[in-house]
């Protein structure tokens, strides 16, 4: 192994090997700042990512007061030492020089900075005039992926017991609704079935709008070091894009965007026809397979063959790949989450696994994967739709089991309705019935879809917007009042990953100027509003995270996310623990659904479902009727086509995604200068035989224009599927002279501008990835694009495109393990 | 007209005029794209109906069903372009107004679905049992959809949205 690598150039690093069921082998990986060496590391203070869900642990290393730089924890169950890109180098965000140091108010139109008092003493002031004049109802808080679970917790208890109001929700909306709701489709309740150990022991990988390589580098390098070592295992891999997965994989297949569902509809049938269902597992353990059955009977591969367009051949590979899998282990993504019939298409997903009898042990996992970082814990503490602890908004006895928790009045929660979500709340906003919108931690008027509408609403003079955020960002600029917050290694608290494991992320440096953690500006404002409990006694009684995590623990017991067997000192000593970690199960939960799905009750399911067509909801009498005795349920659904289809004027499919160098809207990222410099400006992927058409080469300037908007880039041309453009979403205007949108009549550089709202009426994620579009060449300059040439945008001819890399800069240390080699948490 | 004519024309006119309900709901709210994608879906649904009904009248050497009028619920509806503010309502009061027409309508077709498979048993007309067996369960989840947007927007428009400025 190379002692250290260029981590730009080469973001995986090198290979470790190994077979089937054997223990991943360490790898720890390390990265200083110029001039520091390991024995000027004064501290090394635990911490996890926090610009990817993956929840790779790592120590943060500080001297003289400040961080100098990460190292890869060899202990941890999920990455054994490794890190990605995002996180070496991304830390380094928070030492900036354009922090946000103190609060900011709008005085004659201008933000100019104030104190603490003043700018939450008019966010209380306001909410108590909406409160008075328009009620609960007119106030909404839109968070993030980004907070830790002790800011979601306190947020959801000030929202739903304190404000009164269902209008709460993250923009995690946009990354992993579906994830959750199609686990609440299949098994009743949200809670990931898999673990990233099934990865250890698969004889099949299936990855389905899933670029892994690029949004979890290090679950990729497991991926990899199994494909290298004996016996590894065959993988499936269903993207648009040539993705590194899709260069590895078995079978690629590459379908139409839209056209998900009818894809899996096809394997589905192709399963059952082949006789490769489980029958007895499907028996003991589900309901609907008649209904899936009769409702997938003539989704041919060949019908599916004509509406993906890909060969009815590959189809029929696929689903032999699946068939025959011994141990198949399948990952979800945005491919499937933010495009047409996203939750239906995830839940078919789950429905293969139910027909082989693929849950609940070694090998046999679904990962509904997510976007952000925390993403999984405003989910279970209720800032993403639901109630907090994957309650039923539905069932009263959830309901009051919460208010008894909270020592509240049931009627004090409001469950008239479902939780709002977050692009219901915008809407809300335009039409003027939400009057204030507190915006924590996200930057919409970079990451919600059809920008010209979101910079519309923000701008009304009727709704008065706070945001808190560590940077000035676009929607900052949009405020009313401005509040920063510490970020990562500035401030405690825990985060969950993907696989349902919690990390502790503890403090290594103080936050500069007034900066504060997000907890302690929910507390401060709790306090000021005065909210209390039906005794009296104040309703956030907590004031330091330590003791936020303990409420929290007691708002999960019982629940499918029971946290109550976890403590900040067990966190701290282990690592990475998997909930739901109990009296009885100490050392946590590497794999849910072992024997049976206890959480699809109809007296425990955080749902009673949903019409996976129209989002209609099921009513508990029919789900009763339906699952009385709590299986896992296959639910069919029929493909419609896309609502957006192209047309003479608009005759391409555009779709928007992610590099492996950026995170979200480059607020961190676009601030380090490894990674800005590896993918320093946005483009435009076209495939070869569309730039023909269109008379474009490498690099040209040219303009995507959609029935919203104009976007702006420079053209890579790509082994994308043809009739696609693909844009990366990160690229927004803080660094460009107007800041915050783009000059008066000219394309935008965020792909945002162009994208379609509309979302997925069961889980209510926007669809990025299917906007009609054309694009045109504008000016020719013989420049490459800089889009990085690492992953699925690399160039399809090489010449005069110079390749990604980080040089010196970026080169980061790597080593075996050792003694780290024996230690380790339930793999 | 012998009753399956009676009733064939009744339910074809019925989902056709329901397919004009919701297309119409799908334009007039074009700004609440869930409304817009899921309505023009389910208009999709009843056309597909109507069609069917056609067929079915056809294979029985009746005559050709008449083209229905536009009897969809209250006047409003046949407003393609207007908005809560052109007729001075609070936000949302519209198109919870539009819901309930759309409701109303489709548990009647229901109804009419019910009385299609009672008078398919009692001929025992098979194809006609297939017909109302198909359509009927999508004809419930139109209900189920309209009652589903109409919980879910309620609580906002009724009791959070500020008084109109001329009402």
């Amino acid at each position: 192994m190379e002692p250290s690598v260029d981590r730009i150039a080469d973001p995986w690093g090198a290979r470790t090997p190994y077979g089937a069921g054997d223990r991943w082998p360490v790898r720890v990986d390390t990265y200083l700042s110029p001039g520091v060496r390991e024995a000027d590391v004064r501290q090394w203070v635990p911490s996890a990512s926090l610009l990817h869900s993956n929840g790779d642990a790592m120590d943060i290393a500080v001297a003289d007061g400040r961080v100098v730089g990460v190292r890869g924890r060899a202990t941890d169950r999920v990455n054994h030492g490794r890190l990605g890109p995002k996180d070496l180098f991304g830390w380094q965000a928070g030492a900036s020089a354009d922090r946000l140091l103190r609060p900011m108010i709008r005085e004659g139109g201008r933000l100019v900075e104030c104190d603490w008092p003043t700018a939450m003493g008019r966010v209380v002031s306001r909410s108590q005039e909406l409160l008075k004049e328009l009620g609960p109802g007119s106030i909404g808080f839109y968070t993030s992926g980004q907070l830790f679970l002790e800011e979601y917790y306190t947020l959801a208890v000030i929202a739903r017991a304190g404000i009164g109001t269902n209008h709460l929700d993250g923009n995690t909306r946009l990354c992993t609704a579906t994830a959750g709701e199609s686990l609440k489709e299949s098994f009743g309740s949200d809670g990931q079935p898999g673990s990233y150990t099934d990865v250890d022991h698969a004889d099949t990988l299936a990855l389905f709008g899933h670029n892994v390589a690029e949004t979890q580098p290090v679950l990729w390098m497991r991926m990899l070091d199994r494909l290298e070592g004996p016996r590894p295992p065959r993988l499936l891999c269903v993207d648009p894009r040539p993705t590194p997965v899709a260069l590895r994989a078995d079978v690629h297949l590459a379908p139409k965007l839209g056209t998900n569902l009818a894809l899996l509809n096809a394997l589905i049938h192709e399963i059952i026809r082949r006789g490769h269902v489980d029958k007895a597992y499907v028996e003991a353990h589900t309901v609907g397979f008649e209904e899936l059955e009769s409702g997938t009977a003539s989704c041919t591969p060949k019908w599916a063959a004509s509406i993906c367009d890909v060969p009815a051949r590959s189809i029929e590979e696929a689903a032999e790949l699946l068939g025959t899998a011994r141990q198949l282990t399948s990952t979800v993504l945005q491919g499937v989450y933010q495009s047409h019939q996203a939750t239906a298409a995830a839940v078919q997903v789950n429905n293969i696994h139910l027909l082989r009898g693929m849950l609940g042990r070694p090998g046999c996992g679904v990962l509904q994967m997510n976007g952000q970082p925390t993403a999984q814990n405003t989910r279970e503490c209720g800032a993403d739709g639901d109630l907090p602890g994957f309650r039923n908004w539905n069932n009263e006895d959830h309901v009051a089991d919460l208010a008894k928790v909270w020592n509240v009045d049931p009627e004090d929660i409001p469950h008239f309705a479902p939780p709002t979500h977050a692009m219901q709340m915008f809407r809300y906003a335009e039409q003027g019935s939400i009057g204030m919108l507190w915006i924590s931690g996200t930057n919409p008027a970079v990451s919600l879809p059809e920008l010209g509408r979101v910079r519309a609403i923000l701008e009304q003079d009727r709704l008065f917007t706070v945001v808190q955020d560590i940077f000035l960002t676009e929607t900052a600029q949009f405020a009313d009042v401005v509040l920063p917050a510490a970020t990562w290694g500035e401030k405690v608290g825990t985060f969950t990953n993907a696989d349902r494991t919690v990390h502790l992320s503890a403090k290594a440096v103080e936050p500069p100027g007034q900066a504060r953690p997000d907890l302690d500006i929910f507390v401060d404002y709790a306090d000021r509003m005065g909210f209390r409990d039906k005794d009296g006694a104040p309703l956030v009684s907590w004031r330091h995270a330590e003791e936020a995590f303990e409420a929290w623990k007691r708002c999960s017991a019982g629940r499918p996310c029971d946290y109550t067997g976890l403590t900040y000192d067990k966190l701290l000593q282990t690592g990475g623990i998997q909930w739901p970690c109990t009296a009885e199960a100490p050392e946590g939960t590497e794999r849910l659904y072992t024997d049976g799905f206890p959480w699809a009750a109809p007296d425990e399911c955080e749902t009673y479902g949903k019409d996976l067509l129209t989002g209609a909801a099921t009513s508990p009498t029919s789900y009763k009727a339906m699952n009385p005795d709590g299986k896992a349920m296959l639910k069919a659904a029929e493909f419609v086509p896309p609502h957006e289809q192209t047309s003479r004027e608009y005759p391409l499919q555009l779709t928007t995604g992610r590099t492996i160098y950026h995170f979200h809207t480059r607020t961190k990222t676009g601030r380090v200068a490894q990674l800005n410099d590896a993918a320093p400006e946005v483009w435009a992927e076209v495939s070869a035989p569309d730039a023909d058409r269109h008379g474009i080469e490498e690099g040209d300037l040219v303009v995507i224009a959609t029935p919203r908007g104009l976007i702006g880039a420079r053209a890579r041309i790509s082994g994308i599927r043809p009739g696609v453009v693909f844009v990366p979403f990160h690229y927004g205007y803080w660094d460009t002279p107007h800041g915050d949108r783009p000059g008066l009549g000219e394309p935008g550089r965020a792909a945002n501008e162009g994208t379609v709202t509309d979302w997925d009426p069961v889980s209510k994620q926007p669809l990025f990835k299917l906007s009609a579009a054309r694009i045109s060449s504008v000016r020719h300059d013989g420049e490459p694009s800089r889009a990085p040439t690492t992953g699925a945008g690399a160039p399809v001819a090489a010449a005069g495109v110079a390749p990604t890399a980080g040089g010196g800069a970026a080169r980061a240390t790597q080593s075996r393990g050792g003694a780290a080699e024996e230690a380790g948490g339930s793999s | 007209m012998n009753g399956t004519a009676l009733m064939l024309d009744a339910v074809h006119g019925a989902e056709t005029r329901l397919a004009d309900g919701f297309e119409t709901v799908a334009e007039r709210h074009r700004h609440e794209p869930e409304i817009r994608h899921v309505a023009t879906d389910l208009a999709g649904w009843s056309r597909d109906h109507a069609a069917r009904l056609t067929e079915a009248a056809r294979d029985r050497g009746l005559s050709e069903l008449a083209a229905p009028g536009t009897g969809f619920g209250h006047s409003a509806v046949l407003l393609r372009e207007t908005s809560d503010e052109a007729l001075g309502y609070r936000p949302g009061l519209l198109l919870l107004r539009d819901l309930l027409d759309l409701h109303a309508a489709a548990g009647a077709n229901s109804l009419y679905w019910d009385m299609l498979t009672a008078l398919a048993k009692a001929t025992k007309d098979e194809g006609l049992l297939d017909l109302a067996n198909s359509c009927h369960p999508r004809t419930r989840r139109q209900v189920a959809w309209a009652r589903s947007m109409i919980e879910v927007l309620s609580p906002q428009a009724l009791a959070s949205a500020p008084e109109a400025r001329s009402h």
